[in-house]
């Protein structure tokens, strides 16, 4: 790992983002783009990121971006990286699709899924905050069991969220990777493997971003409620390079449930989980022991 | 060398895709015209347009925001579809004009369901009206190849700066066979030199982006003011008012270049010199009527004809010349703004309002959903509406004329509907 004394100090959000105070999304957004470097071109569907770009043609990114249409991540990037290999300049630059859970797990599902089979050339991030947090907090199909959201104001969710990393792995993709937006040093050398694997497809990360007003926390615990989506097992760090799963060094521990905190620990602080009943923290729990037991599997089967 | 093929409409939107060196497609196959997809594809593997890429995409909403992305990569871009394949692409439609990207879309036009139909009519292209779209219509299978090449040199000249749609009546000319001349790839670059965009990401300085979020004000900044969403939007309608000098510009310069053009540039007439009887229609409908204007003359109707081309921008200045000579104007619609009549019709009747000799326009509904478009229909409903020119009881009524409509089969009539409405 990157000593974090040797990371670029360069950065590619500039003061003047209109994202909220304490967001876990700029915080990962801030890394990945230091990994991505100046040779990148970012395309943004509607999300909190569009909110991030400010407004009027001049950004506070420090590369290029363009705004797309809510579904059209993956497609836009498509569109981009064709444009630049019918051009030949498909080795100098890097394309990235920037985009939100709603935008992934719902409304751009169909189009991610046609760019990872047809293996267009661009890496694509799903910055999943767990909700349309940038619509004001509606239900999506990422948010977890019992959240409540302005679609799901009482009872909350009573679905537990799509297993979306399931679906992408479905499409044999090159490289998939889960990160965190606490975890900074792990999350950019998954962006750096993304971004070196050019020319191998779609490459497909998924960091949850922890997300103050969404998930309802005082600001300055974001990098806490990040982390402990990971300490407490509920969000494993793991990487897929050709189908073989590894499990990052940041959270390896925690495949043993002994190491793990209790989920309370992550779900009591937070608002939208204030209404939640021993019954559903029962579903919390079983729901991390069935994906450890599922990335034991896979460990099992590689390692056979 | 030139060629000459004989090709279907399709395939002339496939050879003009070719002669005109895109270098991104990304289409999605709907009857009728999946064969233009086919057809680039064919082309792509075989290795006889080595520079384009061609994505083979999941729907037409992504077929058309891989063009948005293409084209803001710098590349000259081209994609094609009809009925629920166009509407499906809408938002994106709006997004490339919006972000004034020089894509040209051609539409096999197709009624639109429900009920299910692949049969033609302009319901499908005309609906796609305030998409910021240029849009013009063809007559045959050499004007959409020729219309292609004229609506990328449109499209991409910068006082216009927006894409273009070439529409061509499905299956009447999207799987009729027609010769078509395919000129040296060498005079088409000529004709069309590469793309000069205005947007190429890749080249983009940092810290700019495109199609951000714009607010309704300008933005006052040290780096100097940005323009708010109003001021992009009547950036917009002027490149729509300046096109139209370009369109006629470059229909004159293919006439020199190539020996072929479509009257003006923005319409096509038909014996209108002596003519006192306008017909005014587009693709299928206004190549119909030339049949109509011969049988009107033969019975001593001086009839004559006005094939729109140009749809958007619409072209008021010239149509208000033209139809301000006759005192009797036929509109023949195969497409309903519901609610209200034949699009072409009231915005014939828009453009003319302020002209002192404004002809009576009279108008029609035909052909929808393929419905065959008999002469005799458009002669009858010429001698019905010369007949009726003066009466004033018709000329104020406000319901729209459906011709060959076949109720009484159905055993239904149009006075019974109305009673039982009442």
């Amino acid at each position: 790992m990157v000593k974090i004394s040797e990371y670029p100090e360069e950065e590619f959000i500039l003061p003047g983002t209109r994202l909220c105070a304490g967001c876990g999304l700029q915080l990962a957004y801030r890394w990945a783009l230091k990994a991505f470097g100046h040779d990148t071109i970012v395309t943004l569907p509607a999300s909190c990121s569009v909110v991030a770009g400010g407004v009027g043609g001049y950004s506070p990114l420090k590369i290029p971006a363009v705004y797309d249409c809510f579904e059209t991540g993956a497609s836009t990037a498509s569109g981009l990286a064709g444009a630049l290999k019918a051009k030949g300049r498909e080795k100098t630059k890097t394309v990235v699709a920037w985009v939100g859970d709603g935008g992934t797990y719902d409304i751009g599902l169909q189009a991610l899924s046609a760019a990872a089979e047809r293996g267009d050339d661009f890496v694509y991030i799903c910055a999943n905050n767990q909700a349309y947090m940038n619509t004001g907090i509606q239900r999506s199909s990422a948010s977890p069991y019992g959240a409540r959201t302005t679609t799901t104001p009482i009872l909350g969710k009573k679905e537990i969220s799509k297993n979306m990393l399931k679906i992408m792995d479905a499409h044999g993709l090159s490289y998939m990777a889960t990160a965190s937006a606490a975890y900074p040093q792990d999350l950019f050398e998954k962006c750096q493997k993304a971004k070196e694997m050019q020319g191998q497809g779609v490459r497909y990360i998924e960091i949850l971003c922890s997300c103050p007003p969404g998930w309802g926390y005082g600001v300055e615990n974001s990098v806490k409620m990040a982390r402990l989506a990971v300490e407490t097992g509920y969000w494993p760090l793991w990487e897929r390079i050709h189908g073989r799963i590894t499990l990052s060094k940041a959270g390896s521990k925690f495949i043993d449930p002994e190491k793990r905190k209790p989920i309370t620990d992550f779900l009591t602080p937070q608002v939208r989980f204030k209404h939640l009943k021993q019954d559903a923290i029962s579903v919390w729990e079983n729901y991390i022991a069935g994906v450890w037991k599922e990335i034991q599997k896979e460990l099992d089967e590689t390692n056979q | 060398m030139p060629e000459k093929l004989v090709i279907t409409g399709n395939f002339a939107a496939a050879y003009a895709c070719k002669s005109a060196n895109v270098d991104v497609v990304a289409a999605y196959p709907i009857t009728p015209q999946s064969p233009v997809v086919e057809k680039i594809s064919e082309f792509v593997e075989s290795g006889e347009m080595p520079d384009t890429q061609f994505i083979c995409v999941e729907s037409e909403h992504s077929a058309m925001a891989a063009c948005v992305g293409a084209a803001e990569a710098g590349a000259r871009v081209f994609t094609a579809s009809s009925a629920n394949g166009l509407a499906l692409m809408f938002e994106l439609l709006c997004w490339c004009a919006g972000a004034r990207l020089p894509a040209v879309v051609c539409i096999a036009s197709r009624a639109l369901g429900a009920p299910w139909t692949v049969w033609t009519d302009h319901q499908d292209a005309i609906s796609m009206r305030d998409t910021g779209f240029m849009h013009q219509f063809c007559e045959t299978n050499q004007e959409i190849y020729d219309s292609v090449l004229m609506a990328y040199r449109i499209a991409e000249d910068p006082r216009v700066f927006l894409p273009m749609f070439v529409t061509y009546d499905g299956y009447l000319l999207s799987h009729t066979m027609m010769p078509v001349q395919i000129e040296d790839p060498e005079k088409v670059r000529d004709f069309l030199p590469p793309l000069k965009t205005h947007v190429d990401v890749g080249e983009l300085g940092e810290t700019r982006s495109v199609s951000a979020v714009i607010p309704p004000d300008i933005t006052v900044r040290p780096e100097g003011n940005t323009p708010g969403y109003m001021e992009y939007r009547y950036a917009m309608q002027k490149a729509h008012e300046y096109a139209i000098d370009v369109i006629e510009e470059v229909n004159r310069e293919f006439k020199v270049k190539f020996g072929r053009s479509y009257g003006n540039g923005i319409y096509t007439s038909y014996k209108i010199e002596d003519a006192d009887i306008l017909i005014f229609g587009i693709g299928s409908v206004a190549s119909q009527s030339r049949m109509a204007v011969d049988q009107l003359r033969s019975e001593g109707i001086k009839a004559g004809l006005i094939s729109l081309k140009l749809f958007r921008p619409f072209p008021v200045k010239h149509l208000r010349e033209i139809f301000t000579r006759v005192p009797l104007v036929v509109v023949f619609d195969r497409d309903v703004a519901y609610g209200y009549e034949g699009v072409l019709a009231y915005e014939l009747k828009a453009a003319l309002y302020p002209c002192q000799n404004r002809p009576i326009i009279r108008s029609y509904i035909v052909g929808l959903g393929g419905r065959n478009i008999p002469t005799d229909t458009l002669t009858k409903a010429v001698k019905r509406a010369i007949k009726e020119k003066d009466d004033s009881s018709v000329q104020l009524d406000p319901h729209t004329d459906f011709l060959d409509l076949d109720l009484d089969r159905l055993g239904l009539s149009i006075e019974d509907m109305q009673k039982e409405a009442q």
